[in-house]
């Protein structure tokens, strides 16, 4: 899960990791109050779920109130591209208004804590060309950025700490704030499961301050269940409607720009193979989507709903192994749900399992218009084709 | 001949909930020795006929159990994994789905130092055909006895490969599911080296999908030491970059983990990569031939 920026410092800042004043605004008038109970200068970050925001306008410097009017009306509302929103963009709903830190002879750093997978263990990343876009700098120099493997059952030592910050050739007397810091943020990095917390940039001012400017925190889906407080932080106007609305029945369903065929699978591996199987037929997947391992109608009838709502599908694609599951109970489902909800585009099948051909003769005597398939190809061209309106 | 598990498994199941239990009995009727459950506080006791232990200690001490698969939600997994460790079982297969990433890098950190294999977690488990036995989730009906070593991150998509080498009656030494999170027990190239090892196996069958670099190591292993023929596919393609793609560990980060890049590296190794899911089973069959198997 993705949370805020604003979001993210209150979280750091919870857990003893130092990061600017701020206040989050969700109108001109709120970012004026905020503005002014902080002094100025402040700055106006725009509050999106995607990185890239100061290179696209979402990052601003506010020396009166009358600035933060001017540009609080112009941001809130208005759709913010950056690289990581796609072209689509998100519109910006929320200002974090900050006090403007000095960042005349300030130095710009990164840190990043990962689960490194190869290890199996918790890595701690730095970099001294913060405020850059670190996937360049691990493009182009992958030395500049150092790492510190975590014992997982120590933690993270202040000598690793040490380490880092010489390696970012910090002065000797901001040493120990800076490893203060470090141990701060693998704190919260263990507290709030998290499945990664950048700070880019993380900043020294030239008085000696060490702060985090910017805050990326995303938490482990799996573990929040024992975050309860963290989950409140999610934010439904970041995500797809229909991605959101798939989560509460337990489907996993992603929407892909530009694709007409919607799918419907069991299994993520299996789900994936079908998108590039459509692919190979000529046609573009409108989606991924798992209805889990062992499938119901009831799943069957909400992944139906899901896709219907999704006015670039002009045809269904219908890959089920079933394995465990029948074909038969699977062609009832399927049969109930295109009934009910009226489907109108194209449906092909394709299902594998027990009882299969009394699932298919079901399809064949519902009366409605099934297309049926035997392998993964045969589905494949037959869903494109019926796309296409050449079927 | 198998890997891992085969006809001198004696399978004890950790979580006898209404799931373990299903497949517990789906597992027995396949002609897998299931030799009990543990469920702390329902020791003494029997659920479809299977003897019931408060404790895998206890279990292992009175039913001579050399394998655990794990059925035990989330909140308990990890615990479960090490509580069998403990006991010393050799074998451990987790198929929970959706224990927390942190949990898993204890459980790594505390596998470290001992002899116990762990497969998964979020994984369908292992089955050697042959030797009828299954210890895990997957339909055992879809399998046949024969020489073709299967490792895959996925579940149902191993089911499809299965099911097409099966329909071109080529049989399976053992299929094994690693599993789809980001730190799993057994990767693929330590199921490689237990096949490129098995002498029943004469070829081997790799399922990989977007994320992490686990197959490009792989590929990195059967460029040295792997003999036998490799078919490989890689699922999501047309991912992009980003979005989790179900599993935990299917996502593309940082421009890393793609499938193109994938394909190259394994392609580069070696490995007969397949770009259809649907042309699995053919290549495998040509890759026989061309051997004279």
């Amino acid at each position: 899960m993705k949370i805020h920026e604003y979001q993210g410092k209150q979280v750091l800042a919870a857990h003893g990791v130092p990061v600017p004043q701020g206040k989050v605004a969700y109108s001109v008038d709120e970012a004026i109050k905020a503005a002014k109970e902080l002094g100025f200068p402040v700055v106006v970050k725009a509050q999106i779920h995607a990185g890239g925001r100061g290179k696209a306008g979402g990052v601003k410097l506010a020396r009166t109130a009358d600035e933060v009017d001017q540009i609080a009306k112009a941001m809130l509302g208005a759709t913010l591209h950056t690289h990581q929103t796609g072209p689509e963009g998100r519109v910006v709903r929320r200002l974090l208004i900050e006090q403007g830190m000095d960042l005349d002879g300030a130095k710009e750093m990164y840190l990043a804590i990962v689960v490194d997978r190869a290890t199996g263990s918790p890595v701690f990343m730095a970099s001294s060309q913060g405020g850059m876009d670190i996937e360049e700098v691990a493009a182009r120099n992958p030395k500049a950025i150092l790492k510190e493997a975590v014992d997982p059952g120590v933690g993270f030592q202040a000598f690793q700490a040490r380490k880092l910050a010489f390696a970012l050739e910090l002065p000797p007397p901001t040493l120990a704030k800076a490893v203060s810091f470090m141990q701060a943020l693998y704190r919260t990095f263990e507290a709030v499961d998290a499945s990664m917390l950048e700070i880019n940039p993380f900043l020294l001012t030239k008085d000696g301050t060490v702060i985090a400017l910017d805050a990326k925190v995303n938490f482990d889906d799996n573990a929040l269940y024992r975050h309860p407080e963290l989950k409140e932080l999610r934010d439904l106007d970041e995500e797809d409607p229909l991605e959101v609305e798939a989560s509460k029945f337990g489907l996993n369903y992603i929407k892909l720009e530009g694709g007409n065929v919607g799918c419907m699978v069991n299994g993520a591996g299996l789900a994936m193979g079908t998108m590039d199987i459509i692919k190979l037929a000529g046609g573009a997947p409108a989606n991924f989507l798992d209805v889990g391992g062992g499938a119901n109608a009831e799943q069957i009838r909400n992944a139906f709903r899901i896709l219907m709502n999704d006015k670039d599908v002009k045809a269904v694609l219908i890959n089920i192994f079933g394995g465990i599951l029948r074909c038969d109970v699977l062609a009832e489902g399927v049969i109930a749900a295109v009934r009910d909800l009226n489907v109108q585009v194209p449906v092909v099948i394709r299902m594998k399992g027990n009882n299969e051909e009394r699932g298919k003769e079901m399809l064949r005597q519902s009366g409605l218009n099934f297309i049926t398939a035997d392998g993964m190809t045969e589905a494949a061209k037959k869903v494109v084709a019926a796309a296409e309106g050449t079927l | 001949m198998s890997v891992l598990v085969g006809k001198s498994s004696r399978v004890l199941v950790q979580g006898m909930g209404k799931h373990g239990t299903f497949h517990a009995v789906a597992c027995r009727e396949y002609g897998t020795k299931i030799v009990g459950g543990v469920t702390p506080g329902k020791g003494g006791t029997k659920i479809e006929g299977f003897p019931i232990f408060d404790n895998v200690q206890d279990a292992v001490d009175r039913t001579g159990a050399n394998v655990s698969m794990i059925f035990v939600p989330p909140p308990g997994a990890a615990d479960a994994i090490m509580e069998a460790t403990d006991a010393g079982i050799p074998l451990v297969v987790c198929i929970t789905e959706g224990v927390p990433t942190l949990d898993m890098v204890k459980v790594a950190e505390f596998l470290q130092d001992r002899e116990t294999r762990l497969i998964g977690p979020n994984c369908p488990g292992i089955i050697s055909p042959a030797e009828k036995c299954k210890v895990g989730i997957m339909p055992g009906h879809i399998h046949k006895g024969g020489s073709v070593g299967v490792v895959s991150r996925s579940g149902t998509l191993t089911y499809e490969a299965v099911h097409q080498l099966t329909s071109l009656g080529i049989g399976q030494s053992t299929c094994i599911g690693i599993g789809g999170d980001p730190i799993i027990g057994t990767n693929h190239t330590q199921a490689l080296e237990l096949f490129n090892k098995d002498r029943a196996t004469k070829a081997i069958v790799m399922i990989g999908e977007i994320g992490g670099n686990a197959e490009e190591e792989a590929a990195a292993y059967v460029k040295k030491y792997v003999k036998k023929p490799v078919v490989g596919f890689i699922a999501g393609q047309t991912a992009p970059p980003g979005r989790r793609m179900g599993h935990a560990g299917a996502i593309i980060a940082g421009g890393k983990g793609t499938a193109a890049e994938k394909m190259k590296v394994m392609r580069a190794a070696g490995i007969q990569v397949v770009k259809s899911p649907a042309d699995i089973g053919a290549a495998v069959a040509k890759v026989l031939k061309a051997k004279g198997h």
